[in-house]
């Protein structure tokens, strides 16, 4: 057990520091997308390797040598000095890593740049009205005419598809394989005609999510990332991405200390909170977990440096991770009672209303990205060695 | 940047599974719950051979020095067999204080006994923490009154007693002026018993007191929240295990997603809970300043997480699980017994939340 990271990294942690001590001025608050603030303070953070930092530079990243320690340190210290880190969304999260392993170079060159740079900012076509947790069953479909791939269907809880440039999206184009290799990855301009998007406002009441809609959306036959057919390979070598980043220890702890001191601000009669048995024990309770999801997350890191096998404490970690991130923002609602029920601004609002809107999207995040339903499936499956629950044929499925 | 467990340690682990897996399965477990309680000696012979016993012990008083981390991955093996041998009280406790509470004269007398294999020690320290009935006892002129109950091992050569003022006492269990009464309980595991003390002769560790104690139940509590992680990773173990074997509908029930869901729920409990158990091993005797307040943490959260499995793994082992025939009910009951013994979970929370001050 050795918990240091080693003087170098020491020495890295120094200079992150300073850095951001003599150029917090410069980062821009709740910018707007593609607004000179942000792009300028992305440019910043690229050129010192504080983001995109294993990124080659010929695609205009920092082109630094892989290093786990140091992409956490960078995590640490961002959020200790609550300044905006590097650019994410998922044109850089997901599609970036994604060309990089599978684009072609002619793909990197024109993508990989742009986007980094925040002048292409992406969203995701992945679910369907009628694909969701059964992803695979996607029937949007793409029919070569010529050199032009032709789609057509829809595509729901897209994120950010009205600020959007491009997208990155899965389409059924070999409609008689079989459902996982029967799809495509392709990536086309948001301008191109026949699409219409329609917002959708969540439960926050936050126009997070948009339907998309294509009507003979005309595609360059070349604008496929991977082969035809391997777009579910392709989708695939990043998802486990996605699920890393859903319900960070960090953050989690980051909340666990703000309800400490939000409990002892409440009152309730003439109570401090935190002075209620009751609550305090809600808050051990609460405490014990989110303690023992930041070390599962150092184990997971641990045994990626050096090898070790953790994938269950991997696996579990969205479940857990999201599950207890939203039962920590319901406890601060119930200790603050009838004050919880705050949404909008007023002056009896606590923390912005944080704590209720937090409360509703780490509902949203339990569902999304792998609902808590399917992790337990991989869990049992992949984990425990458990079997798979027998599968209608795909034909009789298609039919209901 | 290493969390995990040593070479050391988990060739420890290896080495102390086979023989428990050879020496002490289920029947051998059965056979020492349902006779008369006396110390399992072939068991304890092979954990005096192992170096268990001495896992805590200096070097020179004849054991191995290791740290309350070791001791506490060997404790995780115990649980997870149910082995009924006095480990807490003489292989942890006792070592513990008397090397950080005792004279030299009491070091030499006591530890290289220990190590030996030929000397048991019980605890008598549940008035030092939540205590019930009032119990209690205090020392006067090297002479102990009061009583203790829920003290380990009736058939101890030695008891140490934690008194109302904190000092801890090595008590002879043939000394004069001892009533012993068992207590019968349901963890057969671990035997207890109630002691009433009248002017009974005792050795005050002389440097024991407030800090000695404290320290000692850290560890206790960190040691007994393993052997609830070991018990609750053999009883998912043994669930999914049955689950692939046993069929209905003709299916084998590990194909059904209510039985895979509760068998991923108790994984997506324990891995966790395992992580926070590793920090709070470490902690006992290299960032002391977390000690204390993991140590609540770690017992408390496994009291929750090992309910949770004791009773979610009986139930998918149907009708069996509830039978003596499998005898699943010894490893409910162990970690329904490591859920109470020297403090339940509110209890422990209290003082998790005093430790930070939020509690007075």
């Amino acid at each position: 057990m050795d918990l240091s990271y080693g003087p170098q990294y020491d020495n890295y942690r120094q200079e992150l520091r300073d850095f951001l001590e003599s150029h917090r001025d410069k980062a821009p608050k709740n910018a707007p997308l593609k607004s000179d603030a942000a792009k300028s303070w992305q440019k910043l953070l690229i050129e010192n390797g504080y983001t995109a930092r294993t990124i080659p530079k010929e695609y205009g990243g920092f082109g630094g040598e892989p290093d786990l320690l140091k992409g956490r340190i960078i995590g640490e210290e961002f959020a200790r000095a609550q300044v905006p880190g590097g650019m994410g969304g998922q044109g850089i999260s997901m599609l970036v890593p994604t060309l990089l392993e599978l684009g072609t170079e002619a793909q990197k060159r024109q993508f990989i740049p742009s986007t980094l740079a925040g002048d292409i900012v992406w969203c995701q076509g992945y679910s369907e009205p009628n694909a969701g947790s059964d992803l695979a069953s996607l029937r949007t479909s793409a029919v070569l005419d010529g050199d032009e791939w032709v789609i057509n269907g829809s595509k729901i809880w897209t994120s950010t598809a009205h600020l959007a440039d491009w997208i990155f999206c899965l389409v059924r184009s070999e409609p008689d394989a079989p459902k996982h290799q029967g799809i495509s990855f392709l990536l086309f301009s948001m301008d191109t005609p026949g699409i219409e998007i329609r917002p959708l406002v969540d439960m926050t009441l936050a126009p997070n999510f948009n339907e998309v809609f294509f009507t003979d959306v005309r595609v360059p036959k070349d604008q496929i990332v991977g082969k035809r057919g391997e777009g579910w390979y392709v989708a695939n070598a990043i998802l486990g991405h996605e699920r890393d980043s859903l319900g960070d220890p960090n953050a989690t702890l980051a909340r666990m200390t703000r309800l400490i001191e939000l409990m002892k601000e409440e009152t309730i009669g003439n109570e401090r909170i935190i002075d209620n048995p009751v609550f305090r024990d809600r808050l051990m309770k609460l405490q014990a977990r989110v303690m023992s999801m930041r070390f599962n997350d150092l184990r997971v890191l641990s045994s990626r440096l050096n090898e070790a096998d953790a994938s269950l404490a991997r696996m579990i970690s969205k479940l857990q991770g999201t599950e207890l991130r939203h039962e920590l923002e319901g406890l601060a609602i119930d200790a603050m009672g009838e004050t919880g029920l705050m949404y909008g601004a007023s002056e009896f609002l606590r923390d912005g209303g944080s704590w209720q809107n937090q409360y509703m999207y780490f509902l949203g995040l339990i569902i999304g990205g792998g609902t808590s339903q399917i992790q337990k499936n991989i869990i049992s499956e992949r984990g425990l060695g458990m079997p798979k629950e027998p599968k209608f044929d795909s034909a009789k499925a298609t039919e209901n | 940047m290493d969390f995990g467990l040593s070479e050391l340690q988990l060739s420890i682990q290896e080495n102390l599974n086979r023989f428990l897996d050879e020496q002490a399965p289920l029947d051998r477990v059965r056979e020492f719950a349902t006779t008369d309680h006396a110390l399992a000696q072939d068991i304890w012979k092979g954990l005096v051979e192992l170096g268990v016993v001495g896992t805590l012990i200096p070097e020179d008083y004849g054991g191995s020095g290791l740290s309350a981390m070791d001791a506490a991955v060997i404790g995780e093996c115990l649980g997870s067999h149910v082995t009924p041998v006095p480990y807490l009280s003489t292989c942890v406790v006792a070592p513990r204080a008397i090397t950080m509470g005792g004279s030299d004269t009491q070091k030499q007398a006591y530890l290289a006994a220990i190590a030996e294999g030929n000397t048991v020690f019980g605890i008598a320290l549940s008035e030092a923490c939540a205590a019930r009935s009032n119990a209690g006892s205090t020392c006067n002129d090297g002479k102990l009154t009061g009583s203790a109950n829920f003290v380990s091992d009736p058939d101890a050569n030695f008891w140490l007693v934690a008194d109302r003022q904190s000092k801890l006492h090595v008590v002879a269990s043939d000394a004069p002026g001892i009533e012993k009464k068992i207590m019968p309980h349901v963890d057969r595991t671990r035997p207890l018993c109630a002691l009433t003390f009248t002017n009974t002769p005792c050795e005050t560790l002389e440097r024991s007191g407030a800090d000695v104690l404290a320290h000692v139940l850290d560890v206790a509590w960190t040691v007994l929240a393993f052997d609830t992680l070991g018990a609750a990773q053999s009883m998912l173990d043994q669930a999914v295990e049955y689950a692939k074997q046993r069929e209905q509908f003709n299916r084998v029930i590990a194909s059904f997603q209510a039985v895979k869901h509760m068998c991923a729920e108790m994984a997506a409990e324990l891995e966790p809970a395992r992580a926070l158990l590793w920090y709070a091993g470490f902690a006992l005797d290299d960032a002391p300043g977390d000690a204390h307040l993991h140590a609540c943490h770690a017992k408390a959260h496994l009291a929750e997480v090992g309910t949770f499995v004791a009773r979610t793994a009986t139930v998918v082992h149907g009708g069996m699980g509830f039978t003596d025939l499998l005898g699943l009910h010894y490893w409910f009951k162990r970690i329904g017994f490591n859920r109470q013994f020297l403090g339940g979970p509110e209890w422990l929370r209290e003082q998790a939340a005093i430790a930070q001050n939020l509690a007075a």
